[in-house]
């Protein structure tokens, strides 16, 4: 695997030995000095376009867990503000030396055409409305680590709620989890929904009180305040009335099921009930298993064979 | 033109005429066909044998993009790609800079064109000043400069009342308006073609119904006004349905067709790349079709290429922001033979005759290939298989969505006013 651009690139096979690499990480991440040699004197750059705290974070920690030399760009203090071309960008800190770019982008599709401007590896971190494959990796990885094998998604019934529209998140999510054969439920009104889902493999309902009772992962979207101003959606009291996890909405949550969300959380918005109030929340739980994945996938595209990375462990 | 150029011979080739396809020699002295018959002489010949003879291609729809984007392309580029795609004509679309909203911009286009001296460029007006879609233009006086075809192409006019208007005006000058038809409030920001790859790439969709209403409401103005309209790459199966019935109805109506929308499915954008954007979107499978179907029983007039240079940076941006369009005069006659079996008589009606009566320059091309008239002629094959290199045109850009492709069917000269322009598939000026 040279690039991750969108989790469609990804064989099942390829998913399922990514959450087991990740489990190794997640090893690695429980010692006291947490950190192997394996991508020593390889750099990795984070070159975000867009904003983004913890996604940044999160790949600059698992590469210097990794010891990844890591460099990083950001737009705001860059030459994207002089006017300087995504492809010069590119090939300018392609000759300084990167061995994998790590890319986030407004626009979809930003990483592919990267990939025709470097011989680095390209690991997509959120292109648009289109994918965040390593997000959808984490999460995969969250439910079946919560439910406790490897194969545990098959049968469970996962709601995603929200704009499912807007989000790279529920287009990563949708094709791992539809995949790896949970039952995926997409509750949104019609605007956040995108035209064409019959391949999707999904059923949408129109109400979260319609399919709360009997899910076992409830996964919230981040609403944007600035799209509820689009005409054809929803006001934003309106959506928190049908949509929105509300206390008495969790409370029928049942016993074993997970609540979750990418983060930022809108508190007040989709969020309507403290996180740390529901039992099943993993929300804390995928920021940090999100250090493993992404060490997995920075290990996979960069790295050797996984013998290598266990002893290199063990010796450090 | 003087009666002392040499005369030229085109012998053994198949004239395409609307009545026939006859295998003859053609005499062309002083710009006009002297002779059409067997056996005739001239001072120097082409050996023509194996192809098609018809009166020049003539493109609807061609940016040119002289004043403003010479960086894009120019007139005189410009006219080398449409001598090389068989054309003797182009109509230059208006969204220069400034705009072909007044005479002096008209005026430049059309000298420029003449100092190329590749093929006849065209110039047409805009519908509103500047294409903002706010004042009608001065279609009088542009009329009186030449100006036959007007269009804000790029955009469509939104607003039902000035639309009106306008071909109120029209009706009353005798010009024909040509739309592109583009409820804008229904495609902000969009990207492609509002279907299933478009829902999977987390792109803005192009809905159909934004082509099909502003379509929908120009076929009744139609009706209330009298006025011609020309309909502009229609791109969706709604619409060729919607013109079919308008015509039945027996409405002045025109309608073209790229050969891109005949030709390329939305599905080439899923990897990203914006050489495959463009206005309005590659759609699906079965709009391909019925546009196939409404091409070959005439509810479809014309191909016309909406030829659109772009250099490759801009092309090089995020596919949100790059912009819409293709190039198209070089590949016309191959990508539509390739994809439609028109035979001969249908390529010649769909990339000359028709066109040419739609910009209203039938005295000088379209028609048939006869004695007296002016000597604007193609020679073209069927059968040549040849595969497209954005590195090998003629255009200043290189922005085809065909590199790569295999194509069949070749133009092979050209000749303009009854100058060869085009030999053996080479510009000789």
């Amino acid at each position: 695997m040279r690039h991750l651009l969108s989790t469609k690139d990804l064989e099942l096979g390829e998913i399922v030995s990514m959450l087991d690499v990740a489990d190794r990480m997640a090893e690695v991440n429980a010692r006291p000095l947490p950190k192997v040699p394996a991508l020593r004197g390889k750099t990795v750059a984070t070159v975000f376009f867009e904003d983004s705290t913890r996604t940044r974070l999160s790949f600059e920690t698992a590469a210097r867990r990794l010891s990844a030399d890591v460099m990083t760009f950001s737009v705001s203090s860059s030459s994207v503000n002089k006017g300087e071309s995504l492809r010069d960008t590119i090939e300018t800190l392609s000759a300084m030396g990167v061995d994998a770019f790590v890319v986030r982008h407004k626009s979809s599709g930003v990483p592919r055409q990267i990939v025709r401007w470097t011989d680095a590896s390209v690991i997509n971190a959120g292109d648009g409305w289109h994918q965040h494959p390593t997000q959808g990796l984490l999460d995969a990885y969250t439910i079946t680590r919560a439910f406790g094998s490897h194969d545990s998604m098959a049968g469970r019934t996962i709601a995603i709620v929200g704009d499912i529209k807007h989000s790279r998140v529920a287009r990563s999510n949708i094709d791992i989890f539809t995949r790896m054969g949970a039952r995926v439920v997409l509750v949104a009104p019609d605007a956040f929904l995108p035209r064409a889902l019959d391949t999707w493999g999904v059923e949408v309902r129109p109400a979260l009180d319609d399919v709360i009772g009997d899910v076992d992962v409830l996964y919230m979207l981040r609403i944007q305040r600035e799209r509820m101003s689009a005409s054809d959606v929803p006001g934003l009291r309106e959506y928190s009335d049908k949509y929105a996890l509300t206390p008495s909405r969790a409370a029928r949550l049942g016993s074993g099921a997970l609540l979750m969300h990418p983060g930022p959380i809108n508190r007040g918005v989709e969020l309507l009930v403290d996180p740390a109030d529901v039992p099943g929340s993993r929300i804390l739980t995928q920021v940090s298993n999100g250090v493993a994945v992404r060490m997995a996938v920075l290990f996979t595209v960069l790295g050797g064979g996984m013998g290598s990375i266990m002893q290199q462990g063990a010796e450090s | 033109m003087s009666g002392r150029d040499p005369s030229l011979v085109i012998r053994g080739a198949s004239v395409v005429n609307p009545d026939a396809v006859v295998k003859a020699d053609v005499l062309i002295e002083g710009g006009i066909i002297s002779a059409v018959g067997e056996g005739l002489a001239g001072d120097w010949s082409i050996d023509a044998d194996g192809l098609y003879l018809s009166s020049g291609f003539v493109d609807l729809h061609t940016h040119l993009r002289e004043p403003g984007r010479e960086e894009a392309e120019t007139i005189e580029t410009g006219s080398r790609a449409a001598a090389l795609g068989g054309y003797t004509a182009v109509v230059a679309m208006p969204n220069t800079d400034p705009a072909q909203d007044n005479v002096a911009t008209v005026d430049f286009v059309r000298e420029q064109g003449l100092r190329a001296g590749l093929c006849d460029v065209v110039p047409s007006g805009c519908i509103t000043k500047g294409r903002a879609g706010r004042e009608l233009v001065p279609f009088d006086r542009l009329g009186a400069a030449g100006v036959t075809l007007f269009t804000d192409d790029g955009n469509g006019v939104q607003d039902d009342m000035l639309m009106r208007r306008a071909l109120v005006m029209a009706a009353r000058l005798g010009l024909t308006l040509a739309q592109h038809c583009e409820v804008s409030a229904m495609t902000q920001g969009a990207v492609m073609h509002d279907g299933q790859c478009c829902s999977s790439m987390g792109v803005p969709g192009w809905p159909a119904e934004a082509e099909e209403a502003m379509l929908r409401r120009d076929i009744e103005l139609v009706r209330q006004t009298g006025a011609k309209m020309h309909f502009l790459h229609l791109s969706t199966a709604g619409s060729v349905e919607l013109v079919r019935r308008a015509k039945a109805d027996g409405l002045p109506i025109t309608a073209e067709v790229t050969p891109h929308h005949l030709s390329l499915v939305d599905e080439l954008l899923s990897g990203f790349d914006p050489v495959f954007k463009v206005n309005p979107p590659l759609r699906t499978p079965v709009d391909i079709q019925a546009l196939k179907d409404g091409l070959l029983d005439g509810t479809i007039d014309a191909v016309a290429t909406d030829h659109a240079p772009h250099p490759d940076h801009a092309k090089e941006e995020p596919l949100d922001s790059a912009p819409p369009g293709m190039l198209g005069l070089e590949t016309a006659l191959a990508v539509v033979n390739t994809s439609v079996g028109l035979g001969p008589q249908g390529i010649a009606r769909v990339l000359s005759w028709n066109p040419a009566r739609i910009a209203r320059i039938e005295g000088a091309h379209g028609g048939a290939v006869a004695v007296g008239r002016p000597a604007n002629l193609a020679l073209w094959d069927l059968s040549t298989v040849w595969t497209v290199s954005r590195d090998g045109l003629a255009s200043l850009s290189r922005n085809t969505p065909y590199h790569g492709m295999e194509v069949r069917g070749r133009v092979h000269h050209t000749v303009h006013q009854g100058r060869l322009v085009v030999k053996e598939g080479k510009a000789l000026r």
